[in-house]
């Protein structure tokens, strides 16, 4: 039986009701999200009239019209789930239909005023929808994911956009596994910086912590064997990198034009990238290896001389290796790569620890303390700059482990070469039961001229963010 | 009075085997308190030998001191590992409140280290190895502490008889029992299990200080084939906070053929 089937007989007998109106619910919301942004878009194009891409409004438009499809798709489900009521409870396949997710409002606001000409000042609203479709088979052999995505952001166009975050079918063999269509997955230990994570492009425009990220493309082929965990990955369709528009913040002076990205690759975008992973737990430490080969997720951007950069995405091959070792209330980290084919070829590292101290002061809580040293060795002069050169990162984790699961997580990266100074904050707590509240707060200061962070020297913000689950 | 004849010599052997049993009684007392302890304790856990596997659906209301409520909703797989010597895998996913929906936490239970364990983060899709020397800390804001919570191994505790007394419409052994394993945040519980069906009903917790402070009652146990007992609501009260946590189990599944295949850290993401 699956965990949406509530064990309080009244609660049970409610369910078919309820869950027919979060069907409702969420269609009218998966229509008029896209709708709006549509709308949003052409307010937009009015006031910048200069060549406005069209494609992402397709790709709206497409949202809309698939919105719809599935949640008259989730409404028959649900009838259906409703009408043969009477019928024997365990025979019913769709029993095991999950619909779920959240819906969330958020303000980000720059304190300081901007540094490139066009950016917006001020503070950016934004609406945020991420349903999500679960549903497997009688047997759990079968499952099938759908989580679509969509952010309606009111002051740079290019962070209005939608994804499919999880659209795949799973089946679990005895031996094997094997996932097709699009994907999320993790890979990696470390919390300051994520270095072996390459299989899913990151979603630069809704954070810069490298957390969240586009849908990938996949076929994974895994087994799970006494001596670990090995997976193929066959990646085709690349995920371009989404980047501020002209007027975003936390761009570079010149704003990116993704629409002139090109690749080493010759067939570009459609070229197929291949992965390997091994994982295993050997007593307290967790391995994992990892093997790349396909287009760089992190682009050089190249001036085009029109005023704007270009991504230019190399082909390379990545070696990775993560490990923790795990003693005590110790978490020892570490993340290496060597990397070939993005100008020089380099080493990264990014190691540390975490160490957790239990119940302070007679209180529930705990208290983290985390340290990291990023090491990344890339020639500058290749064009992939990266902030995380020779830095320091030291946090500290507060859980209070109450009712409403309130955390705190505050950092500082300093870099040792130039002072450079990343002071970041993120708690969260829940309200009630269904809503979340998330405040986020960044902050550089102390930027050296030549720090790879210098054109976001302006771009401090405070985002807050409130959520609605179902 | 003249006691029989006896001839000397068996008189002084009598009189010698008295005082031998007399020797060996005085400590064999307290040696008896702690075997007849570990001996009701074990035939308590042994009553549950051989169920392989469950699955269950647990609901967890959780009560401030001015009796506000909130509520959790999860499931627990366990897989048995018959030796005593090695603790049971389990696999916990939630499922409400909304927000932590697919949190999962695998547990390889240890009897006397600190378990192997690992938490799914279903947003990031990560799984993290973490530490679980937090023995005493609540469990999801509960009433529970995570000791509380993970497998009841025999050779966690020693244990000592204290008496028999009646519990309810039946009559119980009640046993003292001190954790083993590092940082425990008591130092002695009270376990009171029944004669009848050798199932623990209810247990008494001291704090680091050994004053009382939590009662857990367990009450609707019921008998899954062939001969497995399960309580289907544990109640713990805090009496120093006046918190409360109520567990009700429901929808318990045995004989699933789960193995050790299903308790891995690549499992933790396909729970849902």
């Amino acid at each position: 039986m699956p965990f949406d089937c509530p064990p309080i007989p009244s609660a049970a007998a409610g369910r078919p009701s309820s869950a027919t109106l979060r069907a409702m619910t969420l269609t009218l919301v998966m229509a008029v999200a896209p709708a709006a942004a549509t709308f949003f878009r052409r307010d937009r194009a009015k006031q910048t009239p200069a060549g406005q891409d069209d494609s992402p409004l397709a790709f709206i438009a497409a949202g809309f019209v698939f919105g719809i499809v599935l949640g008259l798709a989730v409404l028959l489900f649900e009838v259906l789930f409703i009408t043969p009521a009477a019928a024997d409870e365990k025979a019913r396949p769709w029993d095991d239909v999950r619909i779920s997710g959240f819906a969330a409002t958020e303000i980000r606001w720059f304190p300081e005023a901007p540094a490139h000409g066009g950016q917006y000042a001020g503070a950016e609203p934004s609406l945020v929808i991420n349903p999500e479709f679960r549903w497997r088979s009688q047997d759990r052999r079968h499952r099938v994911a759908f989580v679509p995505f969509a952010r309606l952001a009111g002051r740079d166009a290019e962070r209005t956009h939608a994804d499919i975050r999880e659209a795949y079918h799973l089946y679990l063999g005895d031996e094997v596994e094997i996932l097709t269509g699009f994907n999320k997955v993790f890979w990696g230990v470390t919390e300051s910086r994520h270095l072996v994570d390459i299989v899913n492009q990151t979603d630069l425009v809704e954070d810069t912590d490298d957390e969240d990220k586009l849908g990938q493309p996949m076929i994974n082929i895994a087994t799970q064997q006494d001596w670990g965990r090995l997976g193929l990955f066959i990646l085709p369709g690349f995920r371009e990198r989404t980047f501020a528009g002209d007027t975003g913040r936390l761009r570079a002076a010149l704003p990116v034009d993704e629409d002139a990205a090109e690749y080493e690759a010759g067939l570009g975008r459609a070229n197929v990238d291949l992965a390997l992973r091994y994982t295993h737990v050997i007593g307290d430490v967790d391995l994992g290896l990892s093997l790349f080969r396909g287009t760089a997720r992190d682009p050089r951007l190249v001036a085009t001389g029109l005023g704007t950069l270009a991504p230019f995405y190399d082909t390379i091959t990545q070696g990775g290796l993560d490990v923790q070792y795990t003693t005590d209330a110790w978490l020892w980290k570490f993340e290496g790569i060597a990397r070939e084919g993005q100008g020089k070829s380099f080493l990264a590292t990014v190691f540390g620890f975490e160490y957790t101290l239990y119940q302070i002061a007679g209180t529930d809580a705990d208290l983290g303390l985390l340290a990291e040293y990023q090491y990344d060795g890339r020639d500058p002069a290749d064009g992939a700059g990266v902030l995380a050169d020779d830095d320091v990162f030291l946090g500290t984790r507060l859980t209070l482990n109450d009712v409403q699961d309130s955390q705190a997580l505050a950092g500082v990266v300093i870099d040792r070469d130039d002072g450079t100074l990343f002071f970041s904050v993120e708690m969260s707590r829940r309200l009630g039961t269904d809503w979340k509240a998330e405040l986020e707060a960044r902050m550089l200061t102390n930027v050296d001229s030549e720090n790879g962070a210098y054109a976001f020297r302006r771009d401090s913000f405070i985002n807050f963010r409130l959520s609605r689950y179902f | 009075m003249k006691l029989l004849p006896l001839p000397r010599a068996v008189e002084a052997a009598l009189i010698f085997a008295f005082g031998l049993f007399l020797l060996l009684m005085a400590p064999a007392h307290a040696e008896d308190a702690a075997k007849k302890g570990f001996e009701i304790a074990a035939r308590s856990d042994r009553s549950d030998r051989g169920f392989k596997d469950s699955r269950v659906d647990l609901h967890m209301i959780l009560r401030n001191r001015a009796g506000q409520e909130t509520t959790r909703l999860l499931s627990i797989k366990t897989l048995e590992l018959p030796d005593e010597d090695v603790g049971d895998k389990s696999l916990i996913v939630f499922s409400e409140p909304a927000d932590i929906d697919g949190t999962a936490l695998l547990s390889h239970a240890k009897i006397l280290d600190p378990d192997d364990q690992w938490l799914f983060l279903p947003a990031l899709k990560r799984v993290k190895r973490v530490s679980s020397v937090n023995k005493s800390g609540p469990f999801v804001g509960s009433e529970f502490a995570f000791e509380d919570f993970t497998a009841l191994e025999l050779n966690k505790f020693t244990y000592e008889f204290l008496n028999q007394e009646a519990c309810g419409d039946l009559t119980c052994d009640v046993l003292e029992r001190t954790p083993r394993y590092e940082h425990s945040g008591y130092t002695k519980q009270k376990a009171w299990i029944d004669t009848k069906d050798f199932q623990i009903r209810k247990v008494e917790f001291y704090d680091r200080r050994g004053d009382l402070l939590k009662t857990l009652t367990l009450r609707d146990y019921k008998l899954y084939p062939p001969r497995y007992w399960r309580a289907h609501r544990l109640d713990m009260v805090n009496h120093q906070t006046g918190k409360s946590t109520d567990l009700i189990y429901s929808a318990y599944e045995f004989g699933l053929n789960l193995g050790d295949r299903d308790f891995v850290k690549g499992a933790l993401k396909r729970q849902r």
